[in-house]
């Protein structure tokens, strides 16, 4: 047997079927954003774009961790770094995104010890080997990842390790949804919910949200079949005007998610609001360490003075990240901003949407076609 | 940040796995999940296993995909198996 069939939802015989599915399917405009920075690449990867008709336009949401995490938060990831006998520990896209006046690129460059991990558990491993020294583990992503660092915690607490402690730049999805809908340009007909925050969260977490909006939305795994069929599915409900909440991706993700990953990142984490780039303020929408956990959370151990945080000027990530924009349309775009000389984090991330219309050029597609 | 193809759990020591990834060779923490055993699939998340894939569900999945494919008009409308 293959892996679980994973061929089979890559068949080129099978995504041509459903694309064809989808033209038959789709009348009307209709604007579908794909939330996850995960769904965006293998869109663009696949080619799946060239595969919808005219009538179908994909936006990119704000499910790209590092290019959601707000400036004054990249600030303070920098400022950690500077910090006497601290290893700071992240994975790889953070470091070179600018921040105010500096990346962690730059810092590691002049002397700072910022070392990239694999797991969170590589960073208990390190402060574990570095008793002299404080361990600090730069934590952004969704709810996919928390519960990972969640686990880290524990690990340190049941070691009784004093030199481990996390940043929470942690943000929540469901949120970011209910923010969207109030979005002027944002004009979104659906969403491509995503596949492994929701094999964590379930389908029910978005049941509120759905009821209180009647919008489509279809959980969808990643590969082109898995994501062509979200597409077939999204359309039927908005053509035959019957919204739904639908599962695309049963093999991973059930109704009630995952409990030990929830059980384990309600221990160590609570709600609290969130700075979002490019959205602002969102009530509810991030997570925060426990005050029972206070001494692993690198937020009240160290205490940072910063200055106010410059966000780039003319830096259109913000429009981009809530689909009132596509790159093209940012006046830096190619011109001043590249994957070598970045000037925001959706062209540094390999999951924001600047580096993936660089990469795969596909602005220079869209204006053959 | 998310790595979609299920791997295999070769060998389980101590709450981590072995896990194999078309041939290769890695390490996943099973603290976020229930009952994994030697040769389940699992997908892996920053080196953590997140969820077994279901063989059923896999499946379903797939049966849906074709149904889709196939079916261009006859579709049932009850959104599939997995419509809630
Ligand atoms: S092209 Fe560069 S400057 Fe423009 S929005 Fe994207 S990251 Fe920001």
């Amino acid at each position: 047997m293959s892996i679980k069939h994973i061929e089979e939802y890559r068949d080129s015989t099978l995504a041509r079927q459903l694309s064809e599915k989808i033209r038959r399917l789709s009348r009307r405009k209709i604007r579908l954003m794909e939330v996850c920075g995960t769904h965006t690449v293998s869109i663009f990867r696949s080619g799946i774009r060239s595969l919808l008709p005219e009538t179908i336009s994909l936006l990119s949401g704000p499910g790209c961790p590092v290019c959601v995490t707000d400036q004054a938060e990249i600030d303070a990831f920098i400022e950690l770094a500077r910090q006497k006998d601290v290893i700071v520990t992240t994975f790889g896209d953070l470091m070179r995104v600018p921040g105010s006046a500096s990346s962690l690129q730059r810092e590691r460059a002049e002397g700072r010890d910022i070392r990239m991990v694999y797991s969170t558990m590589d960073a208990v491993g390190l402060a574990q080997q570095n008793p002299g020294r404080h361990v600090v583990f730069l934590g952004v992503g969704f709810e996919t990842t928390a519960p990972t660092i969640a686990a880290a915690i524990l690990t340190a607490a049941g070691l009784k390790l004093e030199n481990f402690s996390v940043i929470s730049a942690h943000k929540v999805v469901p949120p970011a949804l209910e923010a969207l809908m109030t979005v002027d340009g944002a004009r979104i007909d659906g969403f491509i919910l995503p596949g492994h925050v929701s094999v964590i969260i379930g389908l029910k977490a978005y049941r509120p949200f759905f009821e209180r909006h009647r919008m489509p939305c279809v959980v969808a795994g990643f590969e082109p079949g898995d994501i062509l069929q979200a597409v077939a599915m999204l359309v039927e409900q908005f053509e035959t005007g019957r919204p739904r909440l639908e599962n695309a991706y049963p093999r991973a993700v059930a109704q009630e998610g995952n409990l030990k990953a929830q059980q384990v990142l309600t221990q160590v984490f609570q709600i609290g609001d969130a700075c979002w780039r490019g959205i602002g303020r969102i009530p509810d929408s991030g997570l925060q360490i426990r005050a029972s956990y206070a001494a692993y959370d690198a937020g009240r151990r160290f205490a940072l003075h910063l200055p106010e945080p410059k966000t780039p000027r003319g830096c259109a990530c913000g429009e981009i990240l809530t689909g009132q924009k596509t790159p093209p349309e940012c006046a830096l775009y190619k011109k001043v901003c590249t994957p070598i000389d970045p000037v925001g984090p959706c062209m540094v991330s390999s999951e924001g949407t600047c580096a993936a219309y660089y990469r795969y050029h596909y602005d220079e597609l869209e204006a053959q076609s | 940040m998310c790595l979609a193809i299920p791997s295999k759990i070769t060998k389980i020591e101590n709450n981590m796995a072995v896990i194999d990834v078309d041939g290769v060779k890695r390490e996943a923490s099973l603290l976020l999940i229930e009952d994994a055993q030697v040769g389940d699939y699992v997908i892996v998340h920053a080196g953590f296993a997140i969820s077994k894939i279901d063989e059923q569900g896999a499946l379903e999945t797939l049966a849906l995909l074709r149904e889709a494919a196939a079916l261009m008009d006859g579709r049932e409308g009850d959104g599939g198996p997995s419509g809630v």
